[in-house]
């Protein structure tokens, strides 16, 4: 039960379980065993609660450590607690919620007895005696409630039902024993015990519905725990053993058959399948994997056997990120929720002061018997309002909506994040890596030029000489040995070659070189999207070379989806205008922002900004992070297993850029759901508590009656949680 | 007017009063924390505000002996921390505040309120 909020990954500090202690003396044992293991800083034991606490250094030692080191001294630590905690929490609840059950039973059956009965002459003295029990055996959780919040000088929804019911059950319970007093002010003694007990049964009742639809808010995120393998097959000396997931250590070679689910994040050490993701990263397709390549735990082997060295375990899978990312969003708070929050501070009371303020008014103004009236007004304020419903309106809403874009890939950093997508009028997407593959290709060579071209590019680090080295790789072409290279920034590259000094780059090297070039030939290689260099021999022009990187097969449908929607589609790019526009083009999109160096990015971001725009940047989340950071919204397109998680507010782990408009409709569709919550759970309030003061009274001479007040207070925060919960069903 | 009317004014007006002062007016009791502190949830929270230093890690034990639904759960959400609190349970939340300020921590339904102030 240990929630951590560290800033330096490496110093961490872990609560976990341990089985089998006894006595006092256990305790220092483990705590000496713990402590022997290089990296911990500190460990105490706990006989009471039997649980280790322990600081270690995250780089030195893993859970396999600090079990090994408990289990050599003869007890069994549970590092594994996620699961079991979940279990158990999953038990009370059921446990709970029976209660509630059988407690809704009985309460509603007494009452309906005392209802039934009231019409057919049952006794006062009877109905007293079915009133007890539910007054103060189901109605006890009020009072247990109402009591220690009185001693904190705080009250709540169970302080309204609890002075409610009371004051209704004690004056039936009054006019029961003591007829005669009532009768002598002239007052008909009538028991209200119906009132007092339909209340707390419908009460209890739209708890227990509640409960039920609460539950339904965070079923994402716990089946995204469910998804966490139980168990391992390790590879030891040459035989599989079953190992528990919580012992799976890195390093450790896993061997996975076809069906099964891959335990943890690792490498590919042997062997080759079809790997079906989509529970983790919502990608749908079925991805083909071979040996060095990366599988994520938790996802399914489909068709081959294969064995894979774990890379990362426990907190560190991808598995745990997102769980542990979509559990800080649900936790965090949107800014829409501030109204709600400051109204509900002072809800309570305020409904208290109504109350009494009700009986006043109809005590000294209302018709005779103006007691009775006083105090069924009165109860009925009480009974009436409902601040659940007011509390309950944004955070269910967040916590469908974040656990929907998880199952579809889409992980929402927090609530503010998803609130202000829905505003988002512009959208910047990076080229390189977003709108594109990322990975460009030598698509024409004029001239013969490649082997020099391929030659000086070997000693560059520049994206694009990639690129032509591996051409120069497929055509088998000689390498030739290159002598005095040298590398000009924003410019390209020089070096002499066989005798020969030859420059490789842009227009500006080719300026500088004082060489003439083709203008002609080069733009309609760049008409065609293509990034051209030109090759230079001794001072003149020998040829050119044309790069270009791919578009991704949906960008073209994602850029259209969002400009239906209304919003404009920008693309920034480092590459010369020509080229950018023609690959915008190609996609759809109008606006193009070319020879954007990296760090200005964020720049054009601010612009867009300044201009009163709502932004939002599209990138991989690698070298665009401050422009990530700088926009409204940052939006960071996960690289499948490897996901810089933290990089953006929003982050695609299903690299699908159709997401982007996805998730700007759940954003919308989430704020729809939390604005009709909050209308209703304000409007609720705001008509229903005046109508329960008798407003109508004078005009129509209609009242509230308690119990049909206690029936709309049961199913305002049932009504508010299932929209909530409607959610689900939306197409975004 | 009859002076039952008259009292029945009176108490009233006094117990309106006496509602606005008791839940309204209420001083903070805060608590000086120096690594660890046990709050008891249990019709609100005690201690109500707590006071921690800036940039150390603090653990905040609750321990939940209050049957409310309310407060089955409590939300730190400048912390995106929520956690369910099992009755009788200890349960450790560790925070390391960065800034300075007042930060509020809630039931799940935003009805029983503490504060944590960072110094």
């Amino acid at each position: 039960m240990e929630a951590k909020q560290s800033l330096r990954s490496s110093d961490l500090k872990k609560t976990f379980p341990i089985k089998g202690m006894h006595c006092a003396s256990c305790v220092r044992v483990i705590e000496r065993a713990l402590s022997r293991v290089d990296g911990v800083s500190a460990a105490t034991v706990n006989l009471a609660t039997e649980q280790a606490s322990v600081a270690y250094d995250g780089n030195l030692v893993t859970d396999q450590d600090l079990a090994s080191a408990v289990e050599s001294v003869g007890y069994k630590a549970v590092l594994d607690q996620k699961v079991i905690s979940e279990d158990e929490r999953k038990q009370e609840k059921q446990k709970e919620l029976k209660k509630l059950r059988s407690k809704v039973i009985v309460s509603l059956v007494l009452g309906g007895i005392i209802v039934v009965g009231g019409f057919f002459g049952l006794s006062p003295l009877v109905q007293l005696l079915l009133a007890i029990p539910v007054q103060f055996w189901v109605g006890l959780e009020f009072y247990r409630a109402t009591i220690p919040a009185l001693k904190n000088r705080t009250a709540n929804m169970d302080t309204l039902v609890a002075i409610g019911t009371s004051v209704a059950f004690a004056y039936s319970a009054f006019v029961t024993i003591l007829p005669q007093v009532v009768e002598k002010i002239g007052v008909e003694p009538m028991p209200y015990f119906d009132v007092s007990t339909i209340i707390i049964g419908l009460i209890l009742l739209g708890r227990y519905f509640e409960a039920k639809a609460k539950a339904g808010t965070s079923e994402a995120i716990k089946r995204l725990i469910g998804l966490q393998a139980k168990t391992a097959r390790v590879v030891r000396d040459g035989k599989d053993v079953d190992l528990p997931i919580s012992e799976v250590a890195v390093g450790m070679v896993i061997r996975v058959r076809p069906g099964e689910k891959i335990p943890v994040d690792g490498a590919i050490l042997e062997g080759e399948s079809s790997i079906d993701e989509s529970m983790v990263t919502g990608e749908s397709i079925p991805v083909d994997k071979g040996r060095g390549d990366s599988v994520v735990g938790a996802t399914i082997n489909k068709t081959g056997t294969f064995t894979y060295k774990a890379t990362k375990v426990g907190q560190d899978t991808l598995l745990a990120q997102i769980i542990k990312l979509v559990e800080e969003a649900q936790a965090s708070k949107a800014p829409i929720q501030r109204l709600a929050d400051l109204i509900s501070s002072y809800f309570v009371p305020i409904v208290i002061m109504l109350a009494i303020f009700t009986f006043v008014v109809w005590y000294i103004f209302g018709p005779a018997p103006a007691f009775l009236f006083a105090m069924l007004n009165m109860v009925a304020v009480l009974i009436i309002a409902c601040p659940c419903a007011m509390g309950l309106a944004t955070p269910t809403a967040i916590m469908v909506g974040t656990g929907i874009g998880a199952e579809k890939g889409i992980l929402i950093k927090d609530a503010e994040s998803l609130e202000t997508a829905h505003k988002i009028d512009t959208i910047i997407f990076d080229k390189t890596g977003t709108l594109t593959h990322g990975k460009p290709i030598v698509t024409d060579v004029v001239g013969n030029v490649l082997q020099l071209a391929a030659s000086l590019e070997k000693g560059s680090e520049h994206s694009l000489a990639e690129a032509i080295v591996r051409k120069g790789e497929e055509k088998a072409v000689k390498f030739l040995k290159v002598v005095e290279f040298k590398a000009i920034p924003g410019h390209g590259v020089e070096g002499v070659v066989d005798g020969k000094r030859v420059v490789f780059g842009n227009r500006r090297l080719m300026v500088r070189e004082k060489i003439e070039i083709d203008e002609k030939k080069i733009e309609k290689l760049e008409n065609g999207g293509k990034t051209v260099m030109i090759l230079g021999v001794n001072g003149k022009l020998a040829g050119l070379v044309a790069v270009a990187d791919t578009l991704k097969e949906t960008s073209k449908e994602a850029v259209n989806k969002l400009q239906k929607m209304g919003i404009e589609v920008v693309m920034i790019t480092g590459d010369n205008k020509r080229t950018a526009q023609a690959i915008a083009a190609k996609v759809g999109i109008k606006k193009v922002l070319a020879e954007v160096l990296p760090d200005e990015k964020e720049k054009e971001v601010r612009k867009l900004q300044s201009e009163g725009k709502k932004v939002a940047f599209v990138g991989d989340g690698i070298n665009d992070a401050p422009a990530l950071a700088g926009a409204d919204v940052g939006i960071a397109m996960g690289s499948g297993t490897d996901v810089a998680i933290e990089a953006g507010d929003i982050t695609l782990i299903n690299k699908d850029l159709a997401s982007v408009a996805a998730a700007i409709n759940l954003s919308k569709k989430t704020m729809r759901t939390i604005r009709l919550n909050l209308f209703w759970a304000f409007g609720y309030n705001i008509i229903l508590i005046p109508v329960a003061m008798g407003i109508l009274y004078l005009p129509f001479h209609i009242l509230l009656n308690p119990i049909l007040a206690s029936a709309a207070m049961a199913l305002s925060s049932i009504s508010v949680v299932s929209n909530s919960l409607l959610l689900k069903k939306a197409k975004i | 007017m009859s002076s039952d009317k008259i009292l029945v004014g009176i108490f009233g007006l006094l117990g309106i009063l006496f509602t606005y002062w008791f839940f309204l007016m209420k001083k903070e009791k805060q608590i000086n924390v120096v690594s660890e502190v046990d709050i008891t949830v249990s019709g609100g929270y005690s201690p109500e505000v707590i006071s921690i230093p800036k940039g150390k890690p603090t653990k905040i034990n609750f321990l939940r002996t209050d049957p409310s639904d309310c407060l089955s759960e409590v939300v730190l959400s400048d912390f995106k921390i929520r956690k369910e609190l099992p009755m009788n349970k200890k349960v450790s939340i560790e925070v390391i505040p960065q800034k300075p300020g007042e930060y509020k921590f809630t039931c799940g339904m935003n009805m029983y309120h503490g504060k944590i102030v960072v110094k």
